[in-house]
């Protein structure tokens, strides 16, 4: 699209500046990277009252231009880069209005790069219930910058802040903030000279931060390591000075404009709230009853629309079947994709509700009061109050919770979390959990409220989180590390939850998992089907030339014959071969060859084991006959031993395979790109794939 | 004195810092010398301790907390 405007978003964590985002541009945004690095970038367009297209960045929240993480040193470099492709024409900073102190420092910082601006007040109407009263025209005045009060939960101020973006200067007003040249005269100067940069500021951040920027060169860089040793420069010295600098000038500057009433800090609501939620015994309580009601809903309200989704496929398998003429292909089609995209299609409910959970957790604030009661806890494993989030997004999937660990300044820290993240149960392992308890645990109630079905699967959610703990436990003597640990966080005020966002999330995720998913079950759906019905050699034509002897035709009526053939076919096909292949190994764990195809194919991702059954049953099955995988494998019997496949030793065995195996390509690809080293993710891979092992070997003999 | 000793509702002004890395990150979240900061609650195992100071609430750790000297 052609813009005429390029601008981006500045400003603290917690300001609203996603909501602001989201409102400026609709849904017209996308998610990409920043070039060089895997942050995401979130870009959008926003149509402006005089008719031209703005260029929406939104940059990841930082409380300074000092990069304390990964995410935050996007910022200074999408700033201060000349070359840099996203380089803004127009910056807005979004304050939130009820916390100005601090949120103004990193506009002044921003300010003194000399980029025009525009400040976004945000939270105007919170502020103004508590009683702040900011004299705006005098703020703006003061600053030499356009100053617009808005409240962008309610959209109020909007239409202003687009006025202002058209009318915006192309040139930088601002007011200059602190004396930057002062902390450090003669190596701003030389530095500056030698250059030829005008802006003291950047000349200053060079100082400070080029030995992470990319876009100086090597010489530059070692030149300015010279001068920095020539006129003994100490980073941290005159990061602290300028800090100090900056908040006298923040201090004089709210003095004149800001009038904050002196009320109680205990009186507010947040406040209230937390000392119940935080509450020295109450708060782990209600922090485990949340994650009990959680996974108690995700069973109680899918139940109906996941049968709904179920019949409507049946109902589809079945058109095809009468509409298709009967023949290999109309199988592939009928039970391979359809079949095994059903299998997956029925868990969008379940997966509608968890990110629906997890949104609004993190949404109110609630979060960051976890981490809060959790930090102790977990430091004593290895981990850090931060890994929580982490943690309790791997319920939803790891991929972006491996991501989210870039928080974590440690570098220990990060790596223990990233080890065990794939450990907590992900939304790809419900479908599989859901299948085998409705298989062999009973669908009734204990202790009145309690689903027998629902506590089995949060006892598997909550063995995840053990299982996460322990083996962080033990990474802690493993990994080698020396950084120390900050946990210096905001904790922001409870908010209610934005429900737009939280069904934009619903709608997001649940999409993002069918697509992904989706394509990788029809390609294995198809492939899995080809090798499922055909053999190697000619054994296929010997089975059909073995069963038209006449042993087989007089005593074995035609339905029987058929299933017999079918049976012995998928036994010799490819799959059959290679399941056969490895059945000698997992046979200590209670799986059968069938199994052990789904085993293989799960390597690609954890929910195709579902459309895999889905598959292997409907080649073995009657086409008139159709029926759900869950109904097909409850009644698949062992031809040896004429009982169920599916006991429950074998059930929870399979279980314990999938609590620990690391089955998801996607994940070893995400903890390569965030350690940069083959080493994380093999080792990851073997120690899952031993425990995985163990713990089904373990589980079969003590339930057999 | 410094404010992992204060008690919980008291409020004391920040002086000085003992560990210059720490005081660079501290004083960006709005700890700054001359400044009130109170402790609001403790989690519940004891560490970390959420603060008042600047106007908003910072949790930080005990350790941390040592770090920062009171007038």
């Amino acid at each position: 699209m052609k813009t005429d405007l390029r601008v981006a978003l500045v400003g603290n964590p917690n300001t609203g500046k996603s909501t602001l985002f989201n409102i400026l541009t609709g849904l017209n945004q996308k998610i990409g990277n920043f070039p060089g690095v895997t942050v995401d970038k979130k870009t959008g367009y926003s149509t402006l009252a005089d008719g031209r297209i703005a260029e929406i960045v939104d940059l990841p929240g930082t409380y300074s231009l000092y990069p304390k993480s990964k995410d935050e040193s996007i910022v200074f470099s999408v700033l201060a880069d000349k070359s840099n492709p996203l380089k803004p024409d127009l910056v807005i900073v979004i304050l939130d209005a009820t916390n100005l102190k601090r949120n103004m420092l990193l506009y002044s910082q921003v300010a003194d790069l000399k980029i025009p601006v525009i400040i976004a007040l945000n939270m105007m109407d919170l502020a103004r219930k508590d009683g702040i009263v900011i004299d705006i025209d005098l703020f703006a005045k003061k600053l030499g910058v356009p100053v617009i009060p808005v409240a962008a939960r309610k959209g109020d101020g909007i239409a202003q802040l687009k006025q202002a973006m058209a009318f915006a200067n192309k040139i930088p007003l601002q007011e200059e903030s602190i004396d930057v040249a002062a902390i450090a005269p003669e190596l701003v100067a030389q530095i500056s000279g030698e250059m030829g940069i005008d802006n003291p500021y950047y000349a200053l951040q060079l100082a400070h931060q080029h030995e992470d920027i990319k876009f100086i060169s090597a010489a530059e860089s070692e030149r300015i390591e010279e001068l920095e040793k020539e006129f003994s420069f100490h980073s941290q010295k005159a990061q602290a000075a300028e800090t100090i600098a900056r908040y006298n000038f923040i201090n004089d500057l709210l003095y004149d404009t800001v009038k904050v009433p002196e009320t109680a800090k205990d009186e507010t609501l947040s406040n209230k709230i937390d000392k119940v939620l935080t509450h020295r015994v109450f708060g782990l309580i209600i922090f485990l009853g949340i994650l009990l009601f959680m996974f108690q809903s995700i069973f109680a309200w899918s139940a109906y629309p996941m049968e709904l989704i179920s019949d409507g496929f049946v109902w589809v398998q079945n058109t095809l079947h009468q509409l298709l003429p009967a023949g290999p292909l109309t199988g592939l089609i009928a039970d391979g994709v359809v079949g095994g995209l059903s299998g997956v299609m029925v868990f969008i409910p379940q997966i509608a509700i968890l990110f629906a959970f997890i949104s609004i957790l993190e949404d109110t604030g609630y979060m960051s009061r976890v981490t809060f009661m959790m930090d102790k806890l977990m430091r004593k494993v290895g981990l850090n109050g931060k890994s929580v989030v982490p943690l309790i997004g791997g319920f939803a999937c790891a991929v972006p919770s491996i991501m989210s660990t870039r928080t974590i300044e440690n570098w220990k820290d990060r790596m223990i979390t990233i080890m065990v993240t794939p450990l907590v149960t992900c939304s790809a392992r419900l479908p599989i959990y859901t299948l085998l308890i409705s298989l062999v645990v009973p669908n009734r109630n204990v202790w009145w409220i309690f689903n027998m079905q629902g506590l089995a699967l949060t006892g598997m959610y909550v063995f995840s989180l053990i299982s996460a703990v322990v083996v962080a436990f033990a990474f802690k003597f493993i990994v080698k590390g020396s950084e120390r640990g900050y946990f210096i966080m905001e904790l922001p005020v409870y908010r209610m939850p934005r429900w737009n966002n939280v069904a934009y999330s619903m709608y997001d995720r649940s999409k993002t998992f069918v697509f992904q998913a989706g394509k990788v079950i029809i390609a294995i759906s198809v492939i899995l089907w080809v090798l499922a019905s055909y053999g190697p050699g000619g054994r296929f034509a010997r089975i059909d030339q073995k069963y038209k002897q006449p042993e087989y035709t007089q005593h074995l009526k035609p339905e029987e014959l058929d299933r017999a053939i079918k049976s012995e076919k998928l036994e010799n096909s490819y799959a059959g071969v290679l399941g056969h292949a490895i059945e000698p190994v997992i046979k200590p764990l209670g799986f059968d060859w069938k199994i052990g195809i789904a085993l293989i194919t799960s390597f690609a991702a954890r929910e195709v084991f579902v459309g895999t059954m889905a598959t292997i049953y409907s080649v073995e099955g009657s086409a008139e006959k159709m029926e759900s995988v869950q109904q097909k494998m409850k009644t698949a019997t062992n031809p040896e031993t004429g009982k169920p496949v599916f006991s429950l030793a074998v059930a929870f065995s399979l279980m314990m395979f999938y609590a620990f195996a690391m089955q998801c390509a996607s994940t070893v690809a995400v903890v390569y790109r965030e350690t940069k080293n083959w080493k994380w993710p093999a080792a990851q891979f073997a120690y899952m794939t031993v425990l995985a092992y163990a713990a089904s070997f373990v589980a079969y003999h003590l339930l057999k | 004195m410094t404010l992992s000793e204060l008690k919980k509702g008291a409020v004391g002004i920040i002086k000085e810092f003992t560990d210059l890395e720490m005081s660079v990150k501290l004083m960006e979240m709005g700890c700054l010398p001359g400044e009130k900061i109170s402790i609001a609650r403790v989690a519940p195992l004891g560490d970390p301790i959420a603060v008042n100071v600047s106007g908003y609430q910072l949790s930080l750790r005990k350790f941390e907390a040592s770090t920062i000297i009171l007038k």
